[in-house]
């Protein structure tokens, strides 16, 4: 089952997703990044049906772009929450589409925020937030051991006890995990944790 | 000798099929008409026309040619013109005028009303302001039942924008929005383009305090200082040469009624006859869109000294 979950700390937000795409038994591959750069300051992290994911996530990411040529100006985290809330909205009695989201982002303004959007396109702007099975233990560690405003170093000790957690407690657990971080200076990958790499046949 | 012209051209074959064109000979003027002229009838035209060069109007050899092209609004004419368009501009040219003027702290908009009646129902209807949006207004000068259909379809797009992202839209990407709207009645649809011309005024967090000028065309510029409608020209002239930059509200106003007084045709100036409001920024930082009553007007034409008739210009 697919983990997603982050926090928000002081001036920046941290994301963490598993890598591992999964059909039915068998495990496509482990190194799946699910965290999307939305533009120079967010990013999404998705989770959900494989196909709707990256369409939808994909869809979401270039109308931000559009919206930057048209209009010369980058939008911020929250309308871009919250038009991606819309477009879930306006799907949600047709067609709608299977994909959890977290938003982190950074505004001059506003700062470091984390948005929540779930399937059926809630909307809540949060402090720490998790989607799947593993948010059964993730958001349990979180609640336990979270502080506003912590450093980067406390934040990514906090996002291994989850990882730890997940894996030692979910019967199925993702075997791996990349982490994003998003601040003043941009978004951008910030590390991977990985138990399982694939094997290539020549390294046998 | 009789000599053949023989002319080569680009422009497609006229024919009846395509409704009023028709084929154009060469006239002995050098001009083209829908008549073959023979020498006897030449020699004969030639007087009459030596007869009637007094009389004739400057402008009748661009109405002829005009005619041709100005029943359909959506196609050009072989000077590369838009009738249509211009039309909808000459018709502006004679409404009542609005001046718009960026402050440091805030944007002025002041018209010229010209339905002055007393039975006018004046604290319901507004004649020149709108407000669009919580931090956007506009003046308008031109057609009003035109202006009212725009002024409708800016709110609804305001509020669109407002829907989609939770956020006040920018003032420039409104401004663009609405003028988008306008441009496609001057290149299909077959109707007429709207014969309004806009100042917007707003404000936003991007660009601060900004003032938008708008025409039937669909182009738009950001000015500092702006008019529209009877006399624009004349003011805009005055504005050219009076304009100071980060002026206050006070003085912008006054500069605003100033400009009014001497580009209005009427010969006083009294409350009735205008509309002055203010876009700015209350002390807590949100937008406020405030129109003057008839006693505040008064009190600042009486203060700035503008309700004489405009004796001193000539």
């Amino acid at each position: 089952m697919e983990c997603v979950f982050g926090l928000v700390g002081d001036g920046f937000a941290i994301v963490a997703a598993d890598t591992s795409a999964v059909h039915s038994i068998l495990v496509h591959k482990n190194n799946e990044d699910k965290i999307m750069v939305l533009d120079s300051h967010k990013l999404i992290a998705a989770s959900g049906e494989p196909g709707d994911r990256v369409q939808f996530t994909e869809y979401v990411q270039k109308n931000v772009s559009l919206y930057q040529f048209r209009n010369g100006i980058p939008l911020t985290t929250a309308a871009a929450a919250n038009f991606t809330r819309g477009e879930l909205a306006t799907a949600l009695r047709k067609n709608p589409y299977s994909v959890n989201i977290l938003m982190a982002g950074y505004d001059k303004e506003a700062g470091a925020s984390l948005y929540y959007i779930d399937y059926i396109a809630t909307l809540h702007k949060v402090d720490k937030g998790a989607f799947g099975y593993g948010s059964y233990f993730s958001l349990s560690t979180m609640d336990r051991h979270y502080r506003s405003d912590m450093s980067v170093e406390e934040a990514i000790e906090l996002v291994d006890k989850c990882i730890l957690e997940i894996r030692s407690r979910l019967v199925i657990a993702p075997p791996n995990f990349v982490i994003k971080i998003v601040d003043k200076d941009g978004a951008r990958e910030h590390a991977w944790r990985q138990s399982v790499q694939d094997v290539t046949t020549a390294s046998l | 000798a009789e000599t053949l012209q023989i002319v080569v051209s680009s422009s497609p074959v006229p024919s009846h099929a395509n409704d009023k064109e028709s084929y154009l000979w060469r006239s002995h003027t050098g001009g083209f008409g829908t008549t073959l002229e023979s020498r006897g009838s030449c020699k004969r035209n030639q007087g009459i026309e030596n007869q009637k060069k007094s009389e004739r109007k400057v402008s009748s050899a661009v109405s002829n040619m005009s005619r041709r092209y100005d029943s359909r609004t959506t196609i050009f004419s072989p000077e590369g013109r838009l009738y249509q368009v211009e039309y909808a501009m000459e018709a502006i040219g004679n409404a009542g005028s609005a001046i718009g003027i960026l402050a440091k702290d805030g944007v002025v908009l002041i018209g010229e009303k010209k339905v002055t009646s007393k039975l006018l129902q004046t604290s319901t209807s507004a004649e020149k302001m709108y407000k669009i949006d919580d931090h956007v207004a506009c003046a308008v000068a031109g057609i009003m039942s035109d202006a009212n259909i725009l002024i409708n379809t800016a709110r609804v797009q305001a509020q669109r924008y407002t829907f989609m992202y939770q956020e006040p839209m920018p003032v420039e990407q409104l401004v663009q929005s609405l003028c988008d709207t306008k441009q496609g009645y001057t290149q299909f649809g077959g109707l007429r383009p709207f014969g309004v011309s806009f100042l917007f005024a707003g404000w936003d967090k991007n660009h601060g305090f900004q003032l938008y000028m708008s025409d039937p065309s669909g182009n738009y510029g950001g000015w500092k200082a702006a008019a529209v409608g009877a006399n624009n020209q004349a003011a805009q002239s005055i504005l050219k040469q009076d304009y100071k930059d980060d002026a206050s509200r006070e003085e912008v106003v006054e500069l605003a009624l100033k400009v009014l007084s001497k580009t209005m045709d009427s010969t006083s100036l009294t409350s009735e006859k205008l509309e002055l409001a203010e876009v700015f920024l209350t002390p807590s930082g949100s937008v406020q869109y405030h129109v003057h009553s008839p006693e505040s007007l008064t009190k600042l034409l009486v203060k700035h000294g503008v309700t004489q008739p405009a004796a001193e210009t000539s």
